[in-house]
């Protein structure tokens, strides 16, 4: 800033003594002037040293109305010609101090304003709310509005409450699960789905079936869940009451697999019967056996067939299965009309059982279904036996795959019953030949009752029949008219006659006379004869050998013979039940050395056979023994050679 | 055979039960626990329990020899009884008898 000071163009040559200094340095002159009073010279150190003759010089100062600090260069491109162009007017204002300053027209709006808020406060008061103030502006002219009246305005919203809300669902349910892996597991898996998948194939293949399918079952379903929790024990609860009879019978049980009679070394040629288990069933009380079967699939099952042989004493009947391993309790129980007088098991198929009853029905009955009644029965049917069924015997399916069986009867018949779908038809064979005491005009009334029939193993069609009279007639499927031979066996009822298993032309017979006798088919008279002190009411071959047979006699003995050992006398002759209880059937079982026998009290004994009754024929050392029935039909072949 | 399969089975344990030395029989069902019973309760749950886990180890021996074979019974022989437990796919039969009389 520079202080004003006069400087004119005064051409001057004043040079005061006590000012010894030029015009240009003006301010240092005055001043001097006034506090330095002194004559002395002073010279400020940086003063030009100048001569006289430049200090006598006048120098022309001269005043300018221009800027000397605006430029003069100023070039502006013009668009108009294109090019740069000086500027020639250029603001020459130079401006050394400048102080804005905050008086305010008063006739001007912003004076007016503020004059108007002026009164509003001098008229004392005024609302203390800010926000009044704009509101109330022409009333406040005179309050200043200037930047720095500050207002900040704030406003407070309602805070609501804070609540903490939360939300818990309810945890999904859980379960614990545990198994294993093992092999089995996953082969149980694989069964499984294997079979889920073959029903699913066959849903498919029958679906039209399905309505009848599901209300079947519905039913069944109903009936399992009833059942369910104890009928599957079933076949659990048959085992163990096995093993339970096995614990109790378990020395019997040693004794079947196990025990050879070692005392038969020291007693010759007889043997002896060492009884195994006794089978009896509360309900067959007062029924007495009449037949007995075993079965050949299952060796250790056989059937008992009760009734009476009484006249007299007819009521109901029964017929038994029973197992070797369970000798408490019969496997299966089936009850009859009438009195069962013979039974046989069908060879092959081992579930098929054909009774013949004391009324003269016939019936067959399947053992693989659940139900108490035989699925044949000839009650109805035509043809039925008028008297009781002595024997049956199921032969070979005829031509058609029926199965047929062939029956005889006190009435005289010999028919042949085949299974048609559910009936069955019966076909006469032959009738037995009325004797001749019996005069003529009763000759069609009264029949001769025919007690016994087998058929040859190997020929089937010829077989044998016993009858009352003691005679037996030897017949043929193929010859209706007429038996083939007749022989006279015995005085009295002949009660069985058998072929040998073996030897083609062998049969034996027993009867009420006493008398066991053997035959051979070529010749009229027996040729062995054997005399048991009472009425023999059975007689068997063994399976084993040709030669061997037992026979039971109504005073309760067992004999059994070897003709290869003894021609005349039993190896052994024991009495197996209790006094007074008379034996009615004796069966060799098909495998194991064992028979058992049937008495009137309706129980079973079943009885091992000591090694000597089951002696084959002695090795000679160096010759290997040729097994089969090659050997027994040889050693029968002896025998009878021997005494033709 | 002529009765329907659940009149048969209970004859059948009828049976066992009514023989001389058979001391007493349990029915187990698949879980191990008793639904038939001629024992005390004691005696019942301490049976059940124990030869249940006996009987799963047999089967799974037996089954991992073999997954085709299953196990069918088990027999154990102690100096006082004899302990038969017989096994179907859900239930559990156990018979202890006094063998020897």
């Amino acid at each position: 800033m520079s202080v004003p000071h006069k400087v004119g163009s005064v051409k001057s040559k004043q040079v005061s003594s006590f000012v010894m200094q030029d015009e240009e340095e003006g301010l240092d002159t005055a001043e001097g002037e006034e506090w330095m009073q002194g004559k002395t010279l002073v010279k400020p150190p940086d003063q030009l040293d100048l001569t006289e003759a430049e200090l006598n010089e006048e120098i022309t100062r001269v005043l300018k109305a221009s800027n000397p600090n605006a430029p003069q260069n100023v070039v502006r491109y013009s668009f108009k010609e294109g090019c740069y162009k000086p500027i020639v007017f250029v603001d020459q204002m130079a401006i050394h101090f400048e102080l804005e300053g905050n008086l305010v027209h008063k006739d001007s709006d912003e004076g007016r304003r503020l004059m108007a808020k002026q009164a509003e406060v001098d008229d004392g008061g005024g609302d203390e709310r800010p926000d009044n103030v704009s509101i109330k502006a022409g009333k406040r002219e005179q309050k200043l509005t200037n930047q720095f009246n500050f207002n900040e305005r704030a406003s407070q919203t309602l805070n609501n409450a804070p609540r903490d809300i939360s939300c818990q669902t309810e945890p999904p349910p859980r379960a614990n699960f545990s198994a294993t892996a093992n092999q089995w597991e996953i082969y149980d898996f694989y069964v499984e789905e294997l079979q889920r998948r073959v029903k699913s194939k066959e849903k498919h293949e029958g679906q039209f079936l399905n309505k009848e399918e599901d209300k079947s079952k519905k039913k069944m379903i109903q009936a399992e869940t009833q059942n369910d929790d104890i009928y599957q024990l079933a076949k659990v609860v048959k085992i163990i009451e096995r093993m339970v009879n096995q614990n109790i019978f378990d020395d019997v049980a040693q004794d079947f697999m196990y025990f050879e009679d070692a005392s038969d070394e020291f007693r010759g040629e007889k043997g002896t019967l060492l009884p195994l288990w006794t089978f009896q069933y509360d309900k067959a009380k007062s029924l007495s056996v009449t037949a007995l079967c075993w079965n050949h699939k299952y060796n250790d099952l056989f059937a008992v067939g009760l009734g009476s042989h009484e006249f007299t004493q007819q009521g109901g009947g029964m017929l038994l299965f029973y197992t070797l391993k369970n000798p408490s309790y019969p496997e299966f129980i089936f009850n009859t009309a009438s009195g069962v007088m013979c039974l046989d098991i069908h060879e092959h198929l081992s579930y098929l059982v054909a009774v013949g009853l004391y009324d003269g029905c016939v019936a067959v009955y399947n053992l693989k279904k659940k139900t108490d009644q035989p699925i044949y029965n000839s009650r109805a049917s035509s043809g039925k036996h008028t008297s009781a069924v002595m024997q049956v015997k199921w032969q070979k399916d005829d031509l058609d795959s029926n199965h047929n069986f062939i029956s005889v009867s006190a009435d005289g018949r010999v028919v042949s019953w085949t299974l048609v779908k559910h009936e069955l038809v019966f076909t006469d064979i032959i009738k037995l030949p009325v004797i001749d005491t019996i005069p003529d005009d009763l000759k069609d009334v009264i029949p001769t009752v025919g007690t016994s029939l087998d058929f040859h193993k190997q020929k089937d069609y010829s077989f044998l029949v016993g009858t009352e009279h003691g005679k037996i007639h030897k017949g043929s499927k193929y010859y209706s008219s007429k038996f083939l031979e007749k022989y006279d066996a015995h005085f009295m009822n002949v009660t069985r006659v058998r072929w040998n298993p073996f030897h083609p032309d062998v049969f034996i017979s027993c009867g009420w006379d006493w008398m066991v006798k053997i035959w051979d088919q070529t010749m009229k008279s027996p040729v062995f004869t054997f005399e048991l002190k009472t009425s023999v009411t059975d007689v068997a071959w063994a399976p084993y050998s040709s030669t061997v047979f037992a026979a039971v006699t109504t005073d309760g003995k067992v004999h059994v013979f070897d003709l290869n050992i003894n021609k005349y006398e039993a190896l052994c002759q024991q009495k197996v039940v209790s006094k007074k209880t008379k034996l009615f059937n004796i069966e060799f079982n098909p495998v194991h050395p064992i028979i058992i026998v049937g008495d009137d009290r309706g129980h079973v004994t079943s009885l091992k056979l000591s090694p000597n009754l089951r002696k084959k024929p002695k090795e000679k050392k160096g010759q290997d023994l040729p097994k089969g029935p090659e050997v027994e039909i040889a050693k029968m072949e002896q025998l009878l050679s021997s005494l033709r | 055979s002529t009765l329907t399969p659940f009149a048969e089975v209970e004859d059948t344990l009828k049976r066992i039960q009514g023989i001389n030395g058979v001391i007493g029989t349990i029915v187990v069902n698949a879980e191990g626990i008793p639904i038939k019973t001629t024992l005390d309760n004691s005696t019942t749950v301490q049976y059940a329990g124990l030869l249940h886990q006996l009987t799963m180890k047999a089967r799974s021996t037996v089954r991992d020899i073999d997954p085709q074979n299953d196990l069918t019974f088990l027999r154990i022989r102690s100096k006082k009884h004899e302990i038969m437990v017989s096994t179907d796919k859900e239930y559990l039969l156990i018979v202890i008898q006094n063998p020897a009389e």
